[in-house]
C-alpha cells in the first residue's frame, strides 16, 4: 500500500467536499439544531433527555457518512472515475483507507461541534470522557462509510441511493434501542435488534455515557462495530471490479 | 517500431451478443494507429480490452509482452474513455494533481500536460462548469501526465473545433515520434487521414487493417469515406 496514494486520495475527497459549502454546512448544523430541537421536545424531562442524548450525538456521524459515501461512490461508479483509477496503480485499498481518512477527519469536525453543543450548552453529561463519545462517533461514521460504499454498488441512480438510508440504516436505528428499551421489545424484535450492527454502535455509546464500569460488554460492542466496518469494506471492495461486461 | 499490443483471437461477448469476433492485430509503437468504424463497431469494446477492464470471452490480449490489465501496466498505459471522466467538483489543476500523484508522475508535469492541452488559462476553473470539448481536453491531459508507453484513446477529438483537433493531432504525432504506442479512435474520416495506420472495425470484426494511401489506393475511392464505404459494399475483408 503506498500511502501517497493513499493521502492523495484522501485529499482529493476532502476538497470535493471543502467545495460543496452547502453540505459541509448541512453535515455540522443539522445535528446541532436536531440536538436543540430534542432538547427542546424532552424540557422538563431531564432523565429522557439524558438517556437519548449521548447515543444520538454518536449516531449522527453514522447517518451522515452514510449518506455521502453512497452518493460520492455512486458518481464515481456512473462518471467513469473509478473504472479509470482502476486502470492506474491505486489499489482498492488504497482508494477505499483513502476516503476512509476523509470522511473519517470530517466526522472527527462533525462530532467535535456535536459534543460542544450536547456536553457544552445543553448539559448532556457522559460518565466517561468526552473523548471517548467523539472517538465512538467516529468509529460509527467510519461504519457509515462502510455502509455506503457496499450499498452504492446496488443504486444505479442517486435516487435509488438516497432511498437506502430510510430502508437500510433507519430499521436499525429504530431497532437500536434508543427509541424503545431492548429490554422492553417483543422477543422477535430483540433477536432481529442484536443481528444488526447499529445496536452494538448503541450500546457502546449508551454504557460509555451510564455504565461507570466500561467491562467486557463495552469491549465486545466495540468490536462488532469495527468488525463490521471491516466486513462492509471488504464487501464493498469485492464490487469494485477491474473488470467489467 | 515493435509490436506493443498483441491481439489473438480476441471474442467478446456482452448481454449474450458477440460484439468482437476473433480479432487478430497488432499495433505498433511510434506511429498512430486509427481504430475507425460506424457507432456500435466494437471500438471502444476493443480498446476496454487492450486497457484490460472487458471481461473477454476467448482470446489474448497482451501489451508490452504482458497480458492485458497486468499490475505493472497500470503506470505504462493511459487510457481515456469516451465519456470525459474526470472530477467535475474539482478544478483542472486538482484533477490533473490527484492524476500525477497517483500515477507517479513528476511533479511540474501537471502544468506542462494543462498547457499541451490549450487550458492555461483555465487551470483554475471547475471542470463541472466547462464545456463538454475542454472536459474530453482534461481527461485527456491526465492520462498524459506520466507519460505512458502506450496511450488508448477513446474518440479523444470528439466536439472540439478544427484548430484544436489538429493541435491535438500534432501532438499525438509527436508522442508516437518520442516511442509511445497510441491507439485512437473516432468514427469521423477525415481524421483517419492523420493516422499512419488504420483499423476498420465493422459489427466486430476487422474489415481492413492498411494505411490511408493503401486504401484510397485499393479502393480506388475519392476520399476516405468513400474508401470505407466501398470496403463495406464489397463485404470486407482483405
Amino acid at each position: 500500500m503506498s500511502p501517497q496514494r493513499t493521502a492523495a486520495t484522501a485529499a482529493r475527497v476532502l476538497s470535493q467536499l471543502r467545495r460543496d459549502r452547502r453540505t459541509l454546512a448541512l453535515l455540522i448544523v443539522v445535528p446541532c439544531v436536531l440536538m436543540l430541537l430534542v432538547d427542546q421536545l424532552f424540557a422538563g424531562r431531564e432523565v429522557v433527555f439524558q438517556t437519548v442524548g449521548v447515543p444520538m450525538l454518536g449516531l449522527f456521524p453514522l447517518i451522515s457518512m452514510f449518506l455521502v459515501t453512497s452518493i460520492t461512490m455512486l458518481r464515481e461508479r456512473t462518471t467513469g472515475t473509478l473504472e479509470r483509477l482502476l486502470t492506474t496503480p491505486l489499489s482498492k485499498l488504497e482508494l477505499l483507507v483513502g476516503y476512509g481518512i476523509a470522511f473519517a477527519a470530517v466526522a472527527v469536525v462533525q462530532a467535535v461541534v456535536v459534543s460542544v453543543v450536547g456536553f457544552g450548552l445543553l448539559g448532556l453529561d457522559a460518565v466517561h470522557s468526552d473523548v471517548l463519545i467523539v472517538l465512538l462517533a467516529v468509529a460509527n461514521a467510519v461504519l457509515g462509510m462502510a455502509f455506503g460504499l457496499f450499498v452504492s454498488a446496488f443504486a444505479q441512480t442517486e435516487f435509488q441511493a438516497v432511498q437506502f438510508m430510510p430502508a437500510f440504516v433507519l430499521p436499525q436505528i429504530l431497532l437500536c434501542g434508543l427509541f424503545v428499551d431492548k429490554a422492553q421489545m417483543a422477543g422477535w424484535l430483540r433477536v432481529i435488534s442484536y443481528l444488526l450492527p447499529v445496536t452494538y454502535a448503541f450500546d457502546a455509546l449508551d454504557r460509555a455515557a451510564h455504565d461507570a464500569t466500561l467491562g467486557a460488554r463495552f469491549w465486545l460492542d466495540v468490536a462488532v462495530v469495527l468488525g463490521t466496518t471491516l466486513l462492509a469494506l471488504a464487501l464493498g471492495a469485492a464490487t469494485l471490479r477491474r473488470r467489467t461486461a | 517500431m515493435t509490436t506493443t499490443i498483441e491481439i489473438d483471437g480476441l471474442r467478446v461477448d456482452r448481454g449474450g451478443v458477440t460484439v468482437l469476433h476473433d480479432l487478430t492485430l497488432g499495433v505498433e509503437s511510434g506511429v498512430v494507429t486509427g481504430l475507425l468504424g460506424p457507432s456500435g463497431s466494437g471500438k471502444s469494446t476493443l480498446m476496454r480490452a487492450v486497457v484490460g477492464v472487458q471481461i473477454v470471452a476467448g482470446g489474448r490480449v497482451s501489451v508490452l509482452g504482458v497480458p492485458a490489465g497486468s499490475p505493472e501496466l497500470r503506470s505504462r498505459v493511459g487510457y481515456v474513455t469516451q465519456a470525459p471522466s474526470v472530477y467535475g467538483d474539482l478544478t483542472v489543476r486538482e484533477n490533473l494533481a490527484y492524476f500525477a500523484r497517483v500515477l507517479g508522475a513528476p511533479r511540474g508535469r501537471a502544468d506542462a500536460v494543462i498547457e499541451r492541452v490549450g487550458l492555461s488559462e483555465m487551470a483554475g476553473r471547475l471542470v463541472g462548469r466547462m464545456s463538454g470539448g475542454q472536459r474530453a481536453r482534461v481527461s485527456l491531459a491526465t492520462a498524459l501526465v506520466n507519460d505512458p508507453d502506450v496511450l488508448v484513446l477513446d474518440e479523444p477529438t470528439v466536439g472540439l473545433d478544427p484548430v484544436l483537433r489538429r493541435d491535438l493531432w500534432d501532438f499525438f504525432h509527436e508522442l508516437a515520434e518520442g516511442g509511445a504506442t497510441l491507439l485512437v479512435s473516432s468514427h469521423v474520416m477525415d481524421e483517419a487521414a492523420r493516422c499512419e495506420r488504420l483499423l476498420l472495425l465493422r459489427e466486430g470484426r476487422l474489415v481492413a487493417d492498411v494505411s490511408p494511401e493503401e486504401l484510397l489506393r485499393r479502393t480506388a475511392a475519392a476520399d476516405l469515406d468513400a474508401a470505407f464505404l466501398r470496403l463495406i459494399e464489397e463485404g470486407g475483408g482483405e
